[in-house]
Parts: structure tokens; C-alpha cells; sequence
């Protein structure tokens, strides 16, 4: 393999570049806070202070200003002529962007609903279980894996031809099956509604619960083994089953985290793209999502106005949740 | 069997903690579990095991057959590395990700580490107010600075030469920044305050402080970060491919999604390929599961 000769030297190279660069970096902050150091007080501590903030600060901006930018954007069309709330307005009337705010918003119900449920009941019973990590970490390890990774496993397992494992198991049914299309199937078992997504959005869906519910388990186990064995014993004493202490004592008291988990889980799901882009061909059969239409929108389709309008409707919707998050982690802390 | 007479019975000297423990891990919770978890695994060894089948026996039989016609080549991942995608072998986009994803994960955290040093250990008028600002700002989705970034990016104030790599590394480290600061703060704010003061009374500056005492005691809390920015960023496709431009400067994630639109049906290329893209994170992940796992608990347990 000459060219991976090759690129281990451009490899080194960048190596070397960003080690020089880091070098680089810490010398010209070593030799700006001695600057600041010969200043008099009380430009003397401002100016160091300036010096280890002044980079974060100046990358942070290079998120501030194109966020403002994006919100006017937004209030332009695909020509770059004033559109009013024009973008808004078709996000809420058109029937192809109804449709992925419809995806999205059972994308954010029902993927947060069971992976988090999943996650608590595994959690639960792998609890100081014989080959609990094991198990654990089988449950864990599709978190590892890129979306994109994780598209092509499940286009694998969805395929139409006879080594698709899901169109396998459907032969098997008793008498004689089609071949199923499963993510070209964009009505709900043959019934079309403009409330309930196509069977290949759920199928999509299966993947992402595949991936959080492994995060759920492995943050709520950690919540379980936090719960004092005392609290546990003592209702048992009271006379309680081991479902009555689970429901009563070790779910109250673990709340904090479900929480955690479920609006960790929700952001991530409304952010869903790149599993959009690998299984639903970019959006197409109506399984587009908001994060995937604005970045469909904003690039590909060159409706840079649209696209903005997406990504503040996300923002939008991604405030709240994270207040709620924000809330939550305060009243855990005090809470202890 | 007359030796089994003289044995006592086994004394039970487990504590009662964990006997009220133990019960609560019923046959049925176990077989669970144990269920779930083999379902869980099944579709990355059907992807596993398929990879390493011919090619005329990955397209038209199912990859269950190959328990009982076990046949293995290493030819589809020589295929896939030498596979082109937009005129480029797939092996390029491997190194690639490389060339992308590890500056990405350094740059940000060295950053943040300054930043987080003095919102913790140096005084000034409006500290926590701007710390507060900069907590906030991890409610902005990098979906809201695409469109406007790469304008910025594309524009006359922006050096050409710097497009391409270079403005990815640049993305990543705007969207890690707020959660690197955050966190790096958390932690380097919570050293004991003792062990500063002495240096401080010795006469030893911030950058001494810094470099010399709260880096080598941060290690743990950079390494965790590390690891997850690293595999965020090996991962990614959104933010490569708005802001990487042509196919050269692309990751393996961009290579995938191309084949999988344009190659569908060639799995002993996309099986391979696919698991190319995952060795790494598989590795990261199994051998370093407690950096990988704190850091995802920083992130959500303790916020």
C-alpha cells in the first residue's frame, strides 16, 4: 500500500503542524500575558484575564454573530428578497414541511418514550446481575458507532432482497408474503393519514432507539447503584414487594436522572440528520425530519431563507427543553 | 457416594443487603436482559460476519447461512479501500477523518482549558455573568450558524488558503466550545482551593499555576473530553459536509452516505466500508469504556 505510505506523511505532517500550531499558541499566550504583566494595575490583571479568555471568547463569537445572522435570514427568500414571515408561514401551511413537522414531533415523543423505558427496565433487572457489564456493554455499544454506521446496519437488516433479515423473518409467516419495501413504505399498514407518519419513519426510528437506549441504561444504572441499600431494605421490611420498593422508593428517587435522560435524549432526537440522509435517501418518502430539511433546504436547494427558518424553529423548540433540563440538574443538586 | 454424608451443609454468609439485593433479580428480569441484549447485537454481526463472505454469497443468501457454510475472504475490504468515490479510493476519506478528527478534538479543549482557568481561578468584574453567557450559548443548535458560518467562511475577510480542513477544525471547535468550557470549568474549579493559594503566595504566576499545577491534575477530566469530542467529531457528517467543500477534504462519513445512494446494493463493498468507519470508535470504546462513559456522564448526570 504506497498510498497509505503516503498518507501517514501527510498524517505526521498534520500532526506535526498542529503540534507546532498548540506550541505556537501556548508560546504567543506565554509571551502576551508577560505583556500584560509590565502593564500597570489595574490594566495589569484585566490584560491577563484578556489573554486566557480573549481565544474562547473570539471562537465563542464565531457562534453569537452567525446565530444573529441566521435569524434574519431567515426572514428572506430563496432570491434574497425581503420575505416577511413568509418562511414561517410556509412551514405552517405547506403540506410537505406539515409533514416533517409532524415526523419530528412523533420523533421526539416516541423515540425519547422508549429508549428511556427501555433504558429503565434494563437498568433495573441487569442490576447486580452475573455478567451485568457484559450484558451492559452489548446494550452500550451501538452509542460508539456513527449514524451513519448505524444506517448502513439497518439498511442491511430492512433490505428488500432475501438476505434482508427483517424480509426473511416476514417469509416465514404462514402462507405466501410479498417482499416488503419497508423504508420506501410511507403509509401506516396501507392507511395514509396526515397525523401518523409511514411505517418506514418508525422503522427509521427502531435504529435511533437502538442507539439511546444504550445511554439511558448506562446513565440510570449508574442513578440505581447510587440508591442507598438501606432505603431499599427498609421498605422491604415494611412489607413491600420488590415491585412496590422499585416503583415507590427507587424511582422517586432516581427521577433527577430520568429527566436527564429524557431531554438529553429529545434534543438529540430533534438534531436527527445524518441517520435522514442514510436510510431515508436524504428526506425522500416522506421522512424528512426539521434538522434534516434545514440542512436540505440551506445547501442542496439552495433556499437559504427556508433553511434558516428551520434552524430557528429548532432553536425554538430545543429552549425549552434544555430550561427544563437546566431546572431539573439545579433542584438534583440541592435535591442531595 | 458416601464422602457427600460427612459434608455439611454450605453456611450462608452472604449479608442480608445482598440477599434483598440478589432477589431482585428475578429468572425472568435476567432473561431479559439477556434477550435485549442479544437483539441488540445481532444486527452489527449480521454487518460483522457478512463483510468478511464473498461476494456471490453475500448477494444471494442470508448472512445466517454462513454458520453452517462458514466461508471468509478479506477481498471486500481490500475492495472498499480502493473503491472510488468522487474519483478518490475510500482509504483516502479513512485518513481524512483522521487528518480531521484529531486537531478538532485538541484545539477546543486547549482553548477551553485557558478559558475555564480563569472563570475558576482569576478575579474580574462580571466573571460569573459571563460565564453564565457562555453556559447559555449551549442551548444554540450549530444547526442556527451553518448557513451564516460558511458565508463567513466563503467571504473576502476569510483566508482562501485556510478553506477546506482547516474550517473544519474551525466549526468544531465554535460548536465544542460552550460544553468544553462548562465542563473543564466544573472540574478545574473544584481542585482544592488550598493547593493554588499556596502557589500564589509562593509568587507563582497564573500561567505558572496553570501550566504547572491544574493541567497535570486535570488530566482525567481533559482525557474524558478528549475521548468524546474525538469520537463526535469521527462520527460527524453534518458539519464535514456543509463546511469541508469538495470530495478531497471529506470524511469517511461523507463516502458512506455517497455509496450507500449511489452503490445501494453492493453490500460487500458497503458491509466493509461501513465497519471501517466503526474500528476505531470500537476500539476507543472498549479499551478506554471509563473515560468514554464519565464523559457521558459529565455531560448529562452531573450537567
Amino acid at each position: 500500500m504506497n498510498q497509505g505510505g503516503g498518507h501517514m506523511i501527510e498524517i505526521l505532517k498534520t500532526l506535526m503542524i498542529v503540534g507546532a500550531g498548540l506550541l505556537g499558541f501556548v508560546t504567543i499566550l506565554g509571551a502576551l500575558y508577560w505583556l500584560a504583566s509590565q502593564l500597570k494595575e489595574p490594566w495589569r490583571e484585566r490584560a491577563r484575564v484578556a489573554v486566557f479568555v480573549g481565544p474562547a471568547m473570539l471562537l465563542l463569537a464565531g457562534l453569537v454573530i452567525p446565530a444573529l445572522f441566521n435569524f434574519r435570514f431567515s426572514f428572506y427568500d430563496r432570491r434574497e428578497d425581503w420575505y416577511g414571515f413568509g418562511n414561517y408561514v410556509d412551514i405552517f401551511t405547506k403540506e410537505d414541511n406539515l409533514i416533517v413537522m409532524r415526523n419530528t414531533l412523533w420523533w421526539g415523543v416516541l423515540v425519547t418514550l422508549s429508549s428511556t423505558v427501555i433504558g429503565v427496565i434494563i437498568a433495573r433487572f441487569a442490576d447486580r446481575m452475573r455478567g451485568e457489564p457484559i450484558a451492559k456493554a452489548l446494550i452500550f455499544l451501538p452509542t460508539a458507532i456513527s449514524l451513519v454506521g448505524a444506517g448502513v446496519i439497518w439498511n442491511f437488516v430492512y433490505s428488500p432482497k432475501k438476505y434482508g433479515l427483517l424480509n426473511s423473518m416476514w417469509q416465514l409467516l404462514p402462507g405466501e408474503q410479498e417482499t416488503q419495501f419497508w423504508l420506501q413504505d410511507n403509509t401506516f399498514f396501507g392507511f395514509e393519514s396526515s397525523f401518523i407518519p409511514g411505517l418506514n419513519t418508525f422503522f427509521i426510528m427502531v435504529v435511533i432507539i437502538w442507539i439511546q437506549a444504550g445511554f439511558a441504561t448506562v446513565v440510570i444504572s449508574a442513578a440505581l447503584k447510587g440508591v442507598p441499600d438501606d432505603l431499599v431494605e427498609a421498605a422491604k421490611i415494611d412489607g413491600a414487594t420488590d415491585r412496590q420498593a422499585f416503583y415507590k422508593v427507587v424511582l422517586p428517587y432516581i427521577k433527577g436522572t430520568i429527566i436527564t435522560v429524557a431531554t438529553t435524549t429529545t434534543i438529540a432526537v430533534l438534531k436527527i440528520f445524518d441517520i435522514i440522509q442514510t436510510m431515508g435517501k436524504g428526506g425522500s418518502f416522506d421522512t424528512s425530519t426539521i434538522a434534516n430539511e434545514m440542512y436540505e433546504q440551506g445547501f442542496p436547494q439552495d433556499n437559504k431563507g427556508l433553511g434558516a427558518a428551520w434552524a430557528v424553529l429548532l432553536f425554538l423548540l430545543v429552549v425549552p427543553i434544555v430550561f427544563v433540563n437546566a431546572r431539573n440538574q439545579k433542584a438534583m443538586r440541592e435535591g442531595r | 457416594m458416601t464422602a457427600t454424608i460427612n459434608e455439611t451443609p454450605p453456611v450462608d454468609l452472604t449479608p442480608l443487603a445482598t440477599k434483598v439485593a440478589r432477589k431482585a433479580t428475578s429468572p425472568i428480569g435476567r432473561l431479559f436482559v439477556w434477550t435485549l441484549a442479544a437483539l441488540w447485537t445481532v444486527p452489527t454481526m449480521g454487518l460483522l460476519i457478512s463483510s468478511f463472505r464473498p461476494e456471490d454469497q453475500i448477494k444471494t443468501t442470508g448472512w445466517w447461512t454462513w454458520f453452517t457454510n462458514p466461508s471468509v475472504t478479506l477481498e471486500n475490504y481490500s475492495g472498499v479501500l480502493d473503491n472510488k468515490v468522487g474519483g478518490l479510493p475510500f482509504s483516502d476519506f479513512f485518513w481524512n477523518t483522521v487528518r480531521i478528527a484529531i486537531p478538532a478534538a485538541i484545539i477546543p479543549i486547549s482553548i477551553a482549558a485557558f478559558a475555564a482557568y480563569a472563570f475558576s481561578w482569576m478575579k474580574f468584574k462580571g466573571r460569573d455573568l459571563l460565564f453564565v453567557m457562555v453556559v447559555g450559548l449551549m442551548v444554540v443548535p450549530l444547526q442556527m450558524c451553518l448557513i451564516p458560518l460558511l458565508q463567513f467562511f466563503g467571504g473576502d475577510f476569510f483566508p482562501d488558503q485556510l478553506e477546506g480542513v482547516t474550517t473544519i477544525w474551525i466549526a468544531h471547535a465554535i460548536f465544542g466550545m460552550p460544553l468544553a468550557i462548562f465542563l473543564l470549568k466544573n472540574f478545574i474549579g473544584s481542585l482544592p482551593s488550598e493547593v493554588i493559594e499556596a502557589a500564589r503566595v509562593d509568587g507563582a504566576s497564573h500561567m505558572t499555576i496553570f501550566m504547572k499545577i491544574v493541567l497535570p491534575l486535570s488530566v482525567p477530566a481533559l482525557a474524558s473530553l478528549a475521548i468524546f469530542q474525538f469520537l463526535w467529531v469521527w462520527n460527524d457528517l453534518l458539519v464535514a459536509k456543509v463546511f469541508g467543500g469538495g470530495a478531497e477534504n471529506q470524511p469517511m462519513t461523507y463516502a458512506m452516505v455517497d455509496m450507500v445512494g449511489n452503490k445501494g446494493n453492493e453490500w460487500q463493498l458497503l458491509t466493509a466500508g461501513a465497519f471501517v468507519t466503526m474500528i476505531v470508535p470500537l476500539i476507543v470504546f472498549l479499551s478506554l469504556q471509563r473515560y468514554f462513559v464519565r464523559g457521558l456522564l459529565a455531560g448529562s448526570v452531573k450537567g
